[in-house]
């Protein structure tokens, strides 16, 4: 029933969708085959699904292994976003004397960042008891305005008129793209080398949930906490490991993300992947293997939105509406998967009781 | 008044998915008699009491009340006939007065005072001292079961279904209860009570159904039969006795010294000075009423909640006053908690899982990665030696019965081979055959010269397998005394908090 859920909620959401097109006078066949089959019929579709669904999928793992021990970790877009801040200080920084190294260094420098701003959270929520969904969503608030300072201040670049943005990257600075590599097949697509990323942490995550001791204790602190203090798994430690990881693989995904199809940091370089991967991650039942599936299916929908935009004039706010639709429908679905609405009158006054 | 019984069930039969709860159950309540239900965990005695309170509708069956038919499966039809249900677990509101407990619980609407004035009437009169006006936390269980009582009786029940209601109460409150039931059955209300406490059933029941496997196996006048006999009856095979051996104390493995702890939660109790000394090969028993400093004791053991001062609390040679459940675990301190789903098992998780929770050190893990292998073969061992029916390792805790689980629990704990096994209520809510196992294996176990320290609501059980005794009463520890030396006329008293200061020194 637990993998049901997911699956009867895409399938909701389908229809409910068919129906909103239905209601905006198009013809639903259509606008289905135009949002969801054409962007991914050709091989530059693919490799721009593979884009957008890299990042997502590599936060949501990270946001997973918290979530399965009851860390809710909301924050992952700004923990994405000191993740490219720090890869950028790094790629401008050395943008003359860079080498090889360069590119490895913004990822350790993109993941540090990102596990130093979750490390805040983890901070307040050990210590404090403060709650880590509220603080970590505003800190990413935070994050924001620390981007737009610094690429309307310090790092903006002086030959961009005014443009909030940095200065390009160097190529030492990039991501290799796949066609680099001799393969024709991705000729002409902008898929990148983070791709191996991601393949890379799908069985890491998998080995780490399902094999790994600290995974296990993670396991218990979430499923039955009295049961972790029992076992003598502190809370607190929990708390830290569910957090800084989720922080490394959100700021990881950042640092890939400017090194990748960006190139620079701007202050809208991302389309929210960092509170996507939260649906992606619930959708994936916080399995690898299922966050992977989501992954690409949450890719999907940005990239339908963006055809749908083209070809028949529909709002941007289409990809949103969908992932707003699967949510909801995902979260009802687990709920009346695991209960049952049970219609009843008010109760009678039995007679004779009060005798 | 019509001649026949007041109830009667007759070929009643309920399958649940899994099981077959009840098969041709048959039932027969005269009017004020007090009727005992007899037998074990899984025997059908829930089933049944609640197919006749409406919670359940029977597959098939007749329920006859006076004679007639009676509506099934709607609890408000049911209450109505006069059919009232003291449930094992109190659903009170902690927070809350007594009246307003009551007032929620009943249908209608009476103002609080006329209610309170209700309340305090009928508690004179069936000799149930309550004051509807203290709030719930205050009250001990007894009171509190006292105010569950109450509230049934309110609604003038001419059946009144009592589950396990001794299970919790001190040997005084046995009494009064007792009591008051015979008081009431009297007046003409019949009583159902359901236990598996044979002394009980036998000094207090006119007639038993002993119910096995989901059927009647017997109808008998409990007070005609032995206690043994009893016991077959409700097992179907002998009754295992547990064997004692010669008490042979060594040296001191735990050590409590003035251990005081603050109380835990807002409705908890503060220890206050604890002393004790417990020793290799002997099994110590503390007994008396949960909510009287239990939980922070047993958490100041555990080290869940470690204490402010490290010399309070030492093991052997060691002070450990201040390390955590893992650390003391690894000097050989091994825990058995009171609730088993949740805190000594991850509900969802496989029994190999599970002997991870607390056996990973025993090279379940290797950098790191766990190896699934070892912790099934533990787990495979334990089902073996505690004999725990379950679909084998991989079979999550949550499908185990209570009994069944509660041995896997303590045999994992045992397996860790523990300088000192600390155990809070092991058999509690458990079956007659996996008690007397448990027990068993605890004597067992200090014979090979581990220290044991039971915390027990039940002072039968303190009595039949620990050497020495203690009475924790709010938050104080009274003197010890060896088991030999002392009675549950004493012990009882002693709950209620009437005991001398201990020497600290001495114990």
């Amino acid at each position: 029933m637990q993998l049901l859920s997911p699956l009867l909620a895409m399938a909701l959401t389908l229809l409910c969708g068919l129906g909103i097109f239905a209601g905006l006078g198009l013809p639903p066949g259509r606008a289905f085959h135009a949002l969801f089959i054409e962007p991914v019929s050709g091989m530059n579709g693919l490799s721009e699904l593979l884009l957008i669904a890299s990042p997502l999928c590599l936060i949501a793992l990270g946001l997973a292994i918290g979530y399965r021990a009851n860390v809710w970790n909301i924050g992952a877009e700004g923990q994405m976003y000191l993740g490219g801040i720090c890869a950028t200080g790094v790629a401008i920084h050395w943008q003359g004397h860079a080498g090889a190294w360069t590119l490895w260094a913004m990822l350790v420098a993109g993941a540090a960042g990102g596990a130093l701003w979750a490390s805040v959270t983890a901070y307040l929520r050990a210590r404090l008891h403060a709650n880590e969904i509220l603080v970590s969503l505003m800190l990413t608030y935070v994050a924001d305005q620390l981007v737009k300072y610094l690429v309307y201040g310090p790092w903006q670049d002086p030959q961009a008129n005014k443009f909030p943005m940095t200065v390009e990257f160097g190529d030492d600075a990039l991501l290799p793209l796949l066609q680099s590599f001799g393969w024709e097949i991705f000729d002409g697509t902008r898929v990148n080398a983070s791709v191996f990323i991601v393949l890379a942490a799908i069985p890491a995550a998998w080995l780490f949930i399902g094999r790994s001791f600290a995974g296990f204790r993670l396991d218990v602190s979430g499923q039955a906490p009295a049961a972790a203090r029992y076992a003598g798994f502190p809370q607190t430690g929990a708390i830290w490991l569910g957090m800084l990881i989720g922080g490394a693989a959100a700021g990881l995904a950042g640092a890939a993300e400017l090194a990748g199809p960006i190139g620079r940091l701007n202050d809208r370089w991302t389309p929210g992947f960092g509170f996507t991967a939260i649906i992606v991650a619930a959708l994936g039942r916080l399995h690898p293997l299922g966050i992977a599936l989501a992954a690409l299916l949450m890719a999907l929908l940005y990239l339908g939105g963006e055809a749908g935009q083209i070809a028949l004039q529909l709002p941007k706010a289409i990809s949103q509406v969908f992932q707003g639709m699967l949510l909801m429908f995902l979260l009802g679905c687990d709920v009346l998967v695991r209960h049952r609405l049970q219609w009843r009158a008010a109760p009678e006054i039995a007679a004779g009781a009060a005798a | 008044m019509v001649a026949g019984p007041l109830l009667e069930l007759r070929g009643v039969r309920k399958r649940y998915p899994a099981v077959l709860a009840l098969e041709h159950a048959s039932l027969e309540v005269q009017r004020g008699e007090i009727h005992a239900v007899l037998g074990e965990n899984g025997a059908g005695k829930s089933t049944l009491m609640k197919i006749i309170c409406g919670a359940v509708r029977p597959d098939a069956g007749e329920v006859l009340w006076e004679g007639r038919p009676a509506p099934v499966g709607d609890p408000a039809l049911s209450r109505a006939l006069g059919i009232a249900m003291v449930f094992q677990h109190f659903a009170l509101f902690e927070t809350v007065s007594v009246v307003e407990n009551i007032a929620l619980a009943l249908p209608g609407r009476l103002g609080l005072r006329a209610l309170a004035k209700r309340i305090e009437e009928v508690a004179q009169r069936y000799g149930l001292p309550v004051n509807p006006w203290r709030p719930v936390y205050e009250l001990s269980v007894g009171e509190r079961q006292r105010v569950e009582i109450v509230r049934c009786l309110l609604q003038s029940p001419r059946l009144l279904i009592m589950d396990e209601p001794t299970s919790v109460l001190p040997p005084q409150a046995v009494g009064q209860l007792f009591g008051t039931l015979r008081g009431l059955a009297a007046e003409g209300t019949a009583i159902l009570y359901v236990s598996h406490k044979l002394d009980e059933i036998r000094s207090l029941c006119d007639r038993a159904t002993v119910l096995r496997g989901g059927r009647v196996v017997a109808r008998v006048v409990p007070r005609e039969e032995s206690e043994q006999g009893l016991a077959e009856l409700m097992l179907g095979r002998e009754f295992p006795r547990t064997q004692r051996r010669e008490h042979v104390p060594g040296e001191p493995v735990l050590e409590l010294m003035g251990l005081s702890m603050p109380a835990e939660g807002p409705f908890g109790i503060p220890l206050r000075s604890v002393s004790l000394k417990l020793r290799a090969g002997e099994i110590l028993g503390i007994a008396g009423i949960s909510g009287n400093g239990q939980a922070e004791f047993l958490a100041a053991l555990s080290g869940e909640l470690p204490a402010e001062d490290a010399q309070t609390v030492w093991l052997g040679k060691e002070t450990i006053g201040k390390l955590g459940p893992a650390q003391r675990r690894r000097l050989g301190l091994a825990y058995v908690p009171e609730e088993r789903l949740g805190r000594g098992a991850v509900p969802e998780m496989s029994l190999a899982q599970n002997a991870l929770l607390t056996g990973y050190q025993r090279g379940m893990v290797r950098r790191g990665l766990i190896e699934p292998g070892a912790a099934r073969r533990f787990a495979q061992d334990v089902i073996v030696q505690l004999d725990v029916r379950c679909g084998g390792p991989r079979a999550a805790a949550n499908s185990l019965s209570g009994g069944n689980l509660q041995k896997f629990i303590v045999g994992r704990e045992m397996a860790l081979q523990p300088r000192i096994l600390v155990l809070a209520q092991p058999t509690w809510g458990v079956d007659v055959a996996a008690t007397a196992l448990i027990r068993q294996r605890i004597i067992d176990l200090a014979g090979a010269g581990v220290a044991v320290l039971i915390v027990s609501e039940d002072l039968g059980e303190i009595l039949e397998v620990c050497d020495r005794v203690a009475v924790l009463a709010s938050g104080r520890l009274s003197p010890l005394r060896a088991v030999s030396d002392t009675g549950a006329e004493e012990i009882g008293r002693w709950m209620s908090g009437a005991f001398p200061d201990a020497p600290a020194t001495l114990q």
